[in-house]
């Protein structure tokens, strides 16, 4: 059977199981747009900037648990990318992304639109292709899903000149994907996972870490299981939350910078610490010195290279998460020795003692709304199967705290990087994926202007969001590090010129809803939320309240500012 | 802490780019490459690297787990604490004046290396040998004047095990 590319490109991306790929089309990529405009089961969903793309094919994923797609043209389309790869690479996103590139006879002669994309996206990618041959093409485009969604997942690029997908070639299916450089340890060393039963029958103070590998490997079930069979607390990163119910006696809030208390005290006492799928980010661990200086730590890792790298760990394990709880829960099950010793008792009681002493706080007035009280009500009001979306910044703290995640893959936020302008497009990514949920993007009144042009993409495309915008007329992480570390030395933070959110949200065919007292926050979000269609809710909140806890940069995370 | 110089041989596949990917990912992570030195080997699919790289003991797990997790890299194969040869190519372009003449040519013979371009103010000498052996030939022709020096970067494979 003879083939163009383009019709191989959307042939092989179809046999993947995609069903939605967001792009915007330009000159390199007409041809391929040119296939695609005849398939019905494969949708492409227009944004309105390739940053956006890739955002929603990274959320995409997560919240479809599959691969998202992103399909960009050359040049500006493929540089306007950057972003988004950067930020599905640092949370170990599974996306592909395909950019069109000058016909080959072209490429290293400055033309019009080139970009040595796969030199820039190099750093940023897990592996990428510069396809040069029809020939290689279906191959290629399975092994790039392959690489996406095996081992630790992360992003690939796929590079298409235009001469490539305009050729014509005989098909040949390609058989399985294996490479020989390649072999990512899913099943861990059962010696070593045996030593952590040992550990755990010893501690007196243990204390499970959980993070984004946990959700990636979908081990929720097996990690909750594994907490309740030993008895032992959890805490989650950032990009962990969700993959421990948020409302569980045994659950501590997230740690670090902006952590709980009761959290990083955990970690300053604990004397074993089982970490799941973590990295140990700085944000994470404060002064690495100091960071639970008491404990044996257990770090599981399907990656070799996130142990060691930034924390000594006594028992490393490399290995899937999932399967090396499963293989944990098993051999726990079946211990013939007691795994809760009686001090644990006193730990437990320890921790319900900095959680009833030292809770997250705020003071609610009834003249002014505080952003933490909206995301506390919008919690209430929302169902625990709502899906939520964040920008950067105090909004996305701020969420982590006082949002309550029952589940993997409901919390949807740019962790490693920290992309402001990733909740919006992330939203109508999450939406595409599932149509039956609730998605709200909580965002500030920075970051939304990010990538506000998104606002028509969610429109049009009819997958209708819920954006929260937590307007305090400031960037306000960066105010508040001003005002905490900078003599309130307030440079170029202060918003005193913002668009009116209202007017904007209906100027793209959406709806606004505006909120300036703490009395109106429960009809506006109720408003909101039972609008059929996409909705900005604007709330007015305190400009100068900051996110408490804090440990300020460099010190030991058990060093923290209260409210 | 202190810096020790580990010694890596690399088997990457034969493609454009895997230079590249290397040199980034060393770049990237401030990594640092002392000599490096690249060619083809019995199978033209696959390259093989020699690198030298200085760093603390704790980082030297951190490259080679890094370097193992690029697509393109076959093996990574760290001699440092194993036995081997290892060779450098050095070309020594250095002044032989009349009186000097002579001196120069007994310390290429005591080095057993050979000259390989002459011309009335000097003498170009190709010597290989290990680390040690060329920096020792090296101190001694110092004295003479030593215009120029191009070297390839280390090679080195393993012994066989007897």
């Amino acid at each position: 059977m003879k083939l163009t590319g383009a019709e191989i490109l959307i042939k092989m991306i179809k046999e993947q199981g995609v069903r939605t790929v967001f792009g915007y089309p330009g000159g390199a990529t007409i041809d391929i747009y040119d296939e695609l405009a005849g398939h019905d089961d494969l949708r492409h969903v227009l944004v309105r900037h390739e940053q956006g793309a890739v955002h929603a094919a990274d959320a995409y994923a997560r919240a479809g648990s599959c691969v998202g797609v992103a399909l960009v043209t050359s040049g500006p389309g493929a540089t306007n990318t950057v972003t988004g790869i950067a930020s599905a690479y640092m949370d170990s996103i599974p996306v592909v992304i395909f950019t069109g590139q000058v016909p080959t006879a072209l490429i290293g002669n400055d033309a019009f639109q080139e970009v040595d994309i796969v030199g820039i996206t190099r750093p940023c990618t897990k592996h990428n292709y510069l396809v040069k041959d029809v020939k290689d093409l279906a191959r290629t485009v399975k092994e790039a899903f392959f690489l996406a969604n095996s081992g630790r997942p992360g992003p690939v690029l796929v590079d298409l000149p235009k001469d490539v997908v305009q050729s014509v070639t005989e098909f040949v299916e390609p058989g399985k994907i294996s490479l020989k450089t390649y072999k990512p340890t899913y099943k861990p060393n059962k010696k070593q996972v045996a030593k952590v039963v040992d550990l755990i029958a010893k501690a007196e103070k243990p204390l499970i870490f959980a993070g984004g590998g946990v959700v990636l490997s979908e081990a929720s079930e097996e990690l909750t299981k594994f907490s309740r069979l030993t008895n032992t607390p959890v805490t989650a990163s950032l990009m962990g939350l969700g993959s421990f119910p948020g409302n569980d006696p045994l659950w501590l809030g997230m740690p670090g910078m902006h952590g709980t208390y009761r959290a990083n005290m955990s970690i300053g006492e604990c004397d074993l610490m089982i970490a799941v799928g973590v990295r140990f980010d700085d944000r994470v661990t404060g002064k690495v010195e100091t960071f639970a200086p008491n404990a044996d730590i257990v770090q599981i890792d399907i990656d070799p290279t996130s142990i060691h790298k930034n924390i000594p760990v006594s028992c490393p394990i490399v290995g899937d998460c999932k399967e090396t709880l499963t293989m944990l829960n098993k051999m726990v099950a079946k211990a013939d020795k007691e795994l809760v010793c009686p001090e644990r008792i006193g730990w437990l009681s320890t921790i319900n003692d900095w959680k009833s002493t030292t809770p997250l706080r705020y003071e609610q007035t009834e003249d002014v709304i505080k952003p933490q009280y909206v995301i506390e009500r919008l919690n209430e009001l929302t169902d625990g199967e709502t899906i939520i979306t964040t920008e950067v910044g105090q909004n996305q703290m701020w969420t982590a705290q006082f949002f309550h995640f029952d589940k993997p893959n409901h919390f949807i936020t740019s962790g490693g990087l920290g992309v402001m302008g990733f909740g919006l497009p992330a939203a109508i990514g999450a939406k595409a994926a599932r149509p039956d949920k609730t998605v709200i993007d909580i965002a500030g009144d920075g970051s939304i202007q990010m990538n506000i042009q998104e606002l028509m993409t969610a429109v049009e495309s009819d997958f209708p969001v819920k954006i929260v915008i937590l307007n305090n007329g400031c960037l306000g992480m960066v105010r508040q590090w001003q005002e905490l570390f900078y003599d309130k030395n307030y440079s170029s933070t202060l918003l005193e010129n913002s668009p009116d959110f209202i007017k904007i949200a209906e100027a793209y065919g959406a709806k606004g809803l505006k909120c300036t007292r703490p009395d109106q926050v429960d009809q506006t979000l109720k408003e909101g939320l039972s609008f059929p269609g996409t909705v900005i809710m604007e709330f007015k909140v305190e400009e100068a309240e900051c996110v408490y806890p804090m440990v300020p940069a460099g010190r030991a995370i058990t060093e923290m500012i209260l409210v | 802490m202190s810096c020790n110089k580990y010694l890596l041989s690399i088997l990457v596949d034969n493609e454009p780019g895997v230079l590249s990917r290397i040199a980034g990912l060393f770049s990237g992570r401030g990594f640092n490459i002392d000599s490096l030195s690249v060619a083809k080997t019995t199978d033209p699919g696959q390259s093989r690297i020699t690198m030298v790289t200085k760093c603390e003991p704790s980082i030297i797990e951190q490259i080679k787990k890094q370097l193992n997790k690029l697509i393109n890299v076959i093996t990574v194969n760290d001699l440092t604490e194993k036995r081997y040869v290892q060779r450098q190519l050095s070309m020594v372009k250095v002044h032989a004046h009349i009186d000097k003449r002579a001196e120069v040519l007994r310390i290429v013979d005591i080095f057993r290396c050979r000259v390989v371009d002459v011309g009335h103010e000097h003498y170009t000498v190709e010597i290989s040998g290990d680390d040690e052996k060329l920096e020792a030939f090296l101190s001694l022709l110092k004295p003479m004047g030593i215009i120029e020096i191009v070297s390839t970067g280390s090679i080195a494979v393993a012994r066989e095990n007897v």
